[in-house]
């Protein structure tokens, strides 16, 4: 049983959603970075989507967008993600780690390369978000070939007729988009939500995590009713984004999130 | 060279060899597939095609000249050059035999909004144009750096009622000014068409984008038949993300006897780090919905790009480019800021043209090879957009030379 597997069985058997949290890899810096990530875990945070920097985040909002380029100008590169994951694996072999990013950097590094030093760092997953399942070959089979999950997200858009295409690679768990739009704009209704997750419990038995503006702990309540996992990410960026040093970005980071775990906690269903 | 089938490309999976394709976040996917289908129905409705013809003749004012340069060509003292006037069509540039082919398109599919992005903004003209022509709402992304300095066309989108939104992201140019456009059209799925002003981004936009274009090479084709009773010898155009060059080449590239070449923008020199030279000094990566060649560090990460033609000054490059570049059907060359000013004035000059700074690196380049050339070479640049929009970078230019001298 993969990692992410396990973490959402466990997580099943309690009566709970996971808190999937999302940050940027080398936001604000690299040290500061690693020890957000490191604290993460007993904040509350059951899954970990970490970021891969990229000069053109061309589906992200502006707080995500400010953490890539806080990041580059800090000098994280994917060899230094990668590096962030297996330091992080040092303490901890039980959260799961899921990249998240664009492809271009992958490609530069080379697929075959980068899902063999990713399974070895630690990785659990990836979520490449300019990879449609047209695409599988490049990356999504090499990965799936070494035991990495590919996750898929899923949208507003994306029909019943197209939904087994992006489903027939999908493992770990499916990502809904709940709104059309970049990242950290916007927020669905919980019977939008509601609704989708229904029409995909039609399609696949993998887990299923909502994300998509979702920033306090009652929204993330809420969804954690709905859904297997809650995603937040913009919100969590945006306090390395305020605060005035490093130190205080860990701090208030870390905070947040022990603040939507115990949203996601309560929601119990 | 026996491969006579170039023009086959795209595949299903829109991959012209192993460029291309469709590298889009889920939410577009729907309406890229859906667009696909779109274009192949109207492609096939005589009823569009008659509206194309129509407003391609009336509207922009096609055909437009293919020009022979008699003084130019006296002053290299070689090949015959001849100008194919893309600078006389409304608006004054190529640009707008795209967005007519894509407004008609987007109004067949029922959609309510026009988004675009712009470099020089001669596309967001254009597209301003075609959108209170047809009485749609637009709005166009251009980076901040552009809207700096191509002020004549900011103005001229805003007396035809497009709304402009400055891209501060990035560079503040073009590659940034299309990130933020994919992000409104993700944002507004249901309503919004995006008129993707160049030969790239997700399937089917190359191939669309060329087709709409290819109206420069079939006149091309039939106007020198008139002047000279055969096919050109040689044809030579800029390539910035490369729709002129695709329209001009497009038509030829099954005819062997034809040499093409598409210039890049050198900018300082392809071998300083101040160019936009991609097939020249990139490396193949994915970007905005394309795998292609790119300006990118080794991290892959996009790199600036820079000329001194704001509708050069990309990172990226259309994917069959990349893919006419691998098979060596086009050769692609670079010409230097300082060489396409000099090619500027020459224009200016010798035949009373003031072209763009994007056409003057074509022009550069065919005043380099004009000269080696016999008399009888018949060469075809394309003039694909006219100047007044650079006069300020000119004068600036000017003023700086001075200052030097």
């Amino acid at each position: 049983m993969s990692r992410l597997e396990q973490r959402f069985a466990d997580l099943k058997a309690e009566g709970r959603s996971a808190l999937v949290t999302f940050i940027t890899a080398g936001d604000p810096g690299y040290d500061a970075s690693l020890a957000i990530l490191k604290g993460l875990p007993d904040a509350g945070a059951d899954v970990i989507e970490l970021g891969m920097p990229f000069t053109d985040p061309m589906a992200d909002g502006v707080a995500i967008q400010l953490a890539t380029l806080r990041a580059l100008e800090a000098g994280q590169n994917l060899a230094k993600t990668l590096q962030m994951v297996r330091e992080f694996r040092v303490g901890n072999q039980t959260t799961p780690i899921v990249l998240m990013g664009y492809y271009n950097p992958i490609h530069r590094f080379g697929a075959e390369r980068f899902v063999a030093e990713a399974k070895e760092a630690g990785v659990d997953g990836l979520i490449i978000v300019d990879l449609p399942p047209e695409h599988d070959a490049e990356l999504a089979e090499p990965a799936h070939a070494v035991g990495i999950d590919f996750i898929r997200l899923t949208t507003p858009t994306t029909d019943d007729a197209r939904l087994p295409r992006v489903l027939q690679r999908s493992s770990g768990f499916v990502y809904y988009v709940s709104v059309a739009g970049v990242t950290g704009a916007g927020s669905a209704t919980s019977e939008n939500v509601r609704d989708a997750i229904t029409r995909l419990r039609r399609h696949t038995n993998l887990p299923i995590s909502v994300g998509f503006g979702i920033r306090t702990p009652e929204q993330a309540a809420a969804i954690a009713k709905l859904a297997d996992g809650v995603v937040v990410g913009s919100a969590l960026v945006d306090k390395i984004a305020q605060a005035k040093d490093a130190d205080q970005a860990v701090r208030d980071v870390l905070d947040l999130c022990s603040a939507l775990a115990e949203g996601v906690r309560a929601a119990r269903a | 060279m026996t491969q006579t089938n170039f023009r086959a490309g795209p595949d299903a999976n829109g991959l012209f060899g192993s460029f291309g394709g469709r590298y889009v976040a889920e939410t577009l996917m729907p309406l890229v597939l859906d667009l696909a289908r779109e274009y192949e129905a109207a492609k096939a409705d005589p009823k569009f095609l008659d509206e194309l013809a129509y407003f391609q003749r009336d509207y922009i004012g096609r055909p437009n000249p293919l020009y022979f340069a008699e003084r130019l060509t006296e002053h290299c003292g070689g090949a015959k050059i001849f100008f194919k006037r893309e600078e006389l069509n409304h608006t004054g540039a190529h640009k707008v035999n795209n967005c007519i082919g894509q407004v008609l398109l987007a109004k067949r599919m029922g959609k309510k909004r026009l988004i675009a992005e712009t470099g020089a903004g001669m596309h967001g003209v254009a597209t301003a144009t075609v959108a209170a022509r047809f009485g749609l709402p637009c709005v166009i992304y251009m980076g901040a750096t552009d809207i700096e300095r191509q002020q004549a066309n900011v103005f001229r989108m805003k007396l035809l009622g497009a709304e402009i939104v400055p891209v501060t992201a990035g560079t503040g140019t073009l590659k940034d000014a299309m990130n933020e456009a994919l992000r409104d059209w993700v944002t507004n799925v249901d309503d919004t068409f995006y008129l993707i002003g160049t030969v790239a981004g997700p399937h089917p936009y190359p191939a669309m984008v060329r087709d709409f274009q290819s109206i420069i090479g079939k006149e091309t084709r039939a106007q020198l038949q008139e002047k000279e009773g055969r096919l050109p010898d040689s044809l030579v155009a800029c390539v910035g993300g490369g729709s002129n060059a695709m329209g001009l080449f497009h038509e030829f590239l099954d005819e062997p006897s034809v040499q093409i070449i598409g210039v890049e923008a050198g900018g300082h020199g392809v071998d300083t780090d101040k160019h936009a030279a991609s097939l020249n000094g990139g490396v193949p990566g994915v970007l905005h919905g394309n795998r292609t060649y790119l300006l990118q560090d080794d991290d892959g990460q996009i790199t600036d790009a820079h000329s001194i033609s704001a509708g050069l000054d990309y990172p990226g490059i259309g994917p069959e480019h990349a893919h006419l570049h691998e098979v060596k059907r086009v050769e692609y060359v670079s010409i230097t800021d300082d060489q396409a000013l000099d090619a500027f004035h020459a224009s200016c000059r010798l035949e009373g043209i003031i072209p763009a700074l994007e056409s003057a690196h074509a022009l550069a380049e065919a005043m380099r090879r004009a000269p080696t050339l016999p008399k009888d070479h018949l060469m075809v640049v394309c003039l694909s957009g006219r100047g007044d929009k650079d006069m300020h970078t000119v004068m600036n230019h000017m003023a700086a030379q001075e200052k030097l001298a």
